[in-house]
């Protein structure tokens, strides 16, 4: 299936500072992607040049295979880590102000914000000034405003910074609900624990280069390092050529917690019939890298110098 | 989408209108105007009306308390007495003043003569004692040399010039100095209070879309271009409202005083002329009415209110004179494109900073040459609108759009009015090219020391 966005060979620099260098990308529609990396990475430039506010100077986008152009503005919502509203403007007028900019009608936009509202508990506040809602509320309000116009392509730039965690739940619902829709979804963030259990694909991106991509399952395997937690009852004292004991633990009432890693060509299920013949298996599971482990590896691995700076904002 | 600029200029317009405080200041300056002016009116009026009246003590022997001549503004009573004594009685009167000529006064040695009032003695009512006394001692005076009677009378004349501009094709046309200049300031004022009140309100309007955060959002729905040129244009609606507005609401409630007041005052209603014409030309109108009642009270304190009227329907026989058609599509032109660039101006500014205490530095370079040819203009310009610091001026785009509008009521070649329209158009288009290019870059940097070296590296920073 052909990848609703694509990214080839994108570079971008202001000034000086290169912000991306050779970046490409794919994203499959109907997925939920992830673009990580630390702060300052160029993970804000590319959205800035999918969403058009500012244009590559090398590369290009595409989307569904056409050259990004004007006209996909429509198709796109996103939502800036740096969020605001008009604060003097009431939470209805505001709403249709922006999805009208977005090229719906006056009367089309009047109803999806109604049943926005509706849905996400704000109907009584859409006659009130922004700036006398809470934070949470205008982050709701900002949600509706990025996806009100039904966009193909829904980019959250650091989604669930600053939401209390019960509109953080919210919010992931209705991004779940968009997705089974058709709806695309890019997250964006340094957080990367917020979103990996949620993304589908993923690309790590650190000092303007991207150092990983493809789907989170297939990234996890390749970094997968034959470790597991066990847990049980009895003496474990493991002599054995093809598992090594990496921690042992001794806990009361001979309890123990050991992290164990197999060799090459053993497999868990080897470690399972050697410790079921000696001591009694409680608990058994294999350690996985997070998407944070694996970056971090990653990064050392291909530019160890840069790991330990501070990466800075443009 | 081509109808992203016109919902950006839509919102710009109606949440400014909807304010309140635009209301409110809509509605107190037209009342404020009125009042000042009714004021202004009200003394003007007043001192010409009241006579006052000065006790003449006499003690020259020379008859000269009699035959001091009665004026509107004074009346001379002789009384008669010791100084010591008049001065008690003199306190207790209601007379405004005493006049004292003193024993030995003469032609040759006119000195002595003093003046007492209750209070500080007004320079008017000094110059109106003097001027009386002038006008005996003169008469005399050339009696004494053997002019006689006829003669003296047969000198006197009452002077009034009228002064007739002939332009280049040797046309006469009627021309009044003052109502000229009045038009030229009046015109001038609005172009600079215009370009000042709303040019800052794009810089706020744009640093608060900035600090607000909201600026991102936009622009992943609209261009930087048309974001700020929706807000130029939309902050331009809402002054032109207000202007509007205000020329109609000040020219109501002055007619509303003066027809409450009218039988104490002896103005002639000039703003039944005004409501006529559109509201520039009221404003106009308005302008140099009140101008020229000023100036007829103060300046010829002896002019009654017969010849106040003439001297009036002079000044509207003037405006007719003028080339009107050609200082009202000047000001126009004039008024949008220094608005325009300036505006865009400010819109930079607005979007290069982060903080609104950081415009300073850069409101200096701006504000400058617009003070300055306001300035200039009302002074070296009004007096002498032909020459080279006038020509100058007027053809630098930053400083013509005041500088030509002074310059239009007293006539300009028209081969200086299209050089100077040019240039302000090439000045426009560039100047809001570098603003958009700030702009652009400006809206989405924050936390950044903002240096002019700074801002002339975004103008190459590729889109």
């Amino acid at each position: 299936m052909q990848p609703i966005l694509q990214a080839l060979n994108v570079r971008k620099t202001y000034g000086d500072h290169v912000a991306l260098n050779d970046v490409s990308l794919e994203i499959p529609e109907r997925s939920i992607f992830g673009l990580l990396g630390p702060n300052g990475a160029g993970k804000t430039s590319l959205i800035r040049i999918i969403t058009q506010i500012t244009g590559a100077d090398e590369g290009e986008i595409r989307i569904r295979g056409e050259r990004l152009a004007p006209r996909h503005i429509a198709e796109i919502g996103y939502l800036p880590e740096e969020r605001g509203l008009y604060k003097k403007m009431k939470v209805g007028e505001q709403l249709l102000y922006l999805a009208r900019l977005k090229g719906l009608s006056r009367v089309e936009a009047t109803q999806r914000i109604k049943a926005w509202l509706q849905r996400l508990d704000l109907t009584p506040w859409a006659e009130k000034n922004v700036e006398d809602l809470s934070k949470g509320m205008q982050q709701k309000v900002q949600f509706i405003a990025t996806v009100l116009h039904e966009p193909k392509i829904i980019i959250l730039d650091e989604p669930f910074s600053g939401f209390d965690p019960i509109n953080a739940n919210l919010i992931k619902d209705e991004i779940l609900a968009l997705r089974d829709k058709g709806a695309t979804i890019i997250f964006s963030t340094h957080r990367m624990e917020s979103v990996e259990e949620m993304c589908d694909n993923i690309a790590l991106i650190n000092r303007s280069r991207k150092v990983l991509d493809g789907p989170v399952g297939a990234v996890r395997d390749t970094f997968r390092t034959q470790t597991y937690s066990v847990e049980g009852k009895g003496r474990l004292m493991i002599v054995h050529p093809d598992f090594e004991v990496l921690e042992h633990n001794e806990r009361e009432n001979g309890h123990f917690h050991d992290i164990i890693r197999l060799h090459a060509g053993t497999t868990p299920n080897d470690l399972l019939r050697y410790l079921i013949g000696n001591v009694e298996v409680q608990a058994f599971r294999e350690l996985i890298p997070s998407i944070n482990e694996i970056f971090i590896r990653r990064v050392r691995e291909t530019m160890p110098e840069t790991l330990m700076e501070e990466p800075v904002m443009p | 989408m081509p109808s992203n600029f016109w919902l950006i200029t839509q919102r710009e317009y109606l949440t400014r209108v909807k304010k309140r405080s635009f209301l409110i200041l809509t509605l107190l300056v037209p009342v404020i105007i009125a009042a000042f002016g009714f004021f202004i009116v009200k003394i003007a009026t007043s001192d010409n009306e009241t006579q006052e009246t000065v006790q003449v003590l006499d003690k020259s022997g020379q008859n000269l308390g009699q035959r001091l001549v009665n004026s509107p503004q004074m009346h001379f009573r002789p009384v008669a007495g010791n100084l010591e004594e008049v001065k008690k009685q003199y306190l207790k009167s209601e007379d405004d003043g005493l006049l004292y000529l003193p024993a030995g006064l003469s032609l040759a040695t006119p000195n002595g003569v003093q003046l007492y009032a209750k209070g500080n003695v007004s320079i008017r009512k000094q110059r109106a004692v003097e001027d009386a006394l002038d006008k005996l001692f003169s008469e005399d005076k050339m009696k004494a040399s053997g002019l006689s009677q006829e003669k003296l009378d047969a000198l006197k004349t009452d002077i009034n010039v009228a002064s007739i501009n002939l332009d280049e094709s040797g046309k006469e046309k009627n021309s009044n100095a003052l109502a000229t200049s009045g038009i030229a300031y009046a015109l001038a004022l609005l172009i600079y209070a215009f370009i000042f009140m709303y040019g800052v309100q794009i810089m706020r309007g744009v640093g608060e879309e900035k600090s607000s955060r909201i600026m991102e959002v936009m622009l992943s729905s609209v261009k930087p271009f048309e974001l700020m040129m929706g807000k130029i244009i939309g902050i331009a609606a809402v002054g032109l409202t207000q202007f509007l507005l205000w020329g109609i609401l000040s020219v109501g409630a002055t007619s509303a005083i003066t027809a409450i007041f009218a039988d104490k005052l002896t103005a002639p209603k000039t703003e039944t002329a005004a409501t006529t014409a559109t509201s520039a030309d009221a404003d106009q109108a308005a302008a140099a009415a009140v101008g020229r009642q000023v100036t007829s009270a103060d300046g010829s304190a002896a002019a009654t209110p017969a010849a106040a009227v003439s001297e009036r329907f002079g000044v509207f026989k003037a405006l007719r004179g003028l080339p009107l058609g050609m200082i009202a599509f000047g000001f126009v032109i004039y008024f949008l494109g220094g608005y325009l660039l300036y505006g865009a101006l400010f819109g930079a500014i607005g979007a290069a900073v982060d903080d609104q205490t950081d415009t300073q530095q850069f409101m200096f370079p701006i504000t400058m040459p617009l003070i300055l040819s306001y300035i200039i203009g009302v002074s070296v310009i009004l007096r002498n609108p032909d020459g080279p610091v006038a020509f100058w001026m007027s053809m630098i785009p930053f400083t013509s759009p005041i500088a030509m509008v002074i310059r239009l009521p007293f006539g300009v070649p028209m081969w200086q009015l299209a050089l100077s329209i040019g240039l302000l158009i090439i000045g426009f288009i560039g100047t809001v090219w570098v603003a958009a290019r700030i702009y652009r870059v400006g809206v989405l940097m924050y936390g950044k020391k903002i240096t002019y070296r700074e801002l002339s590296k975004w103008l190459f920073y590729k889109g």
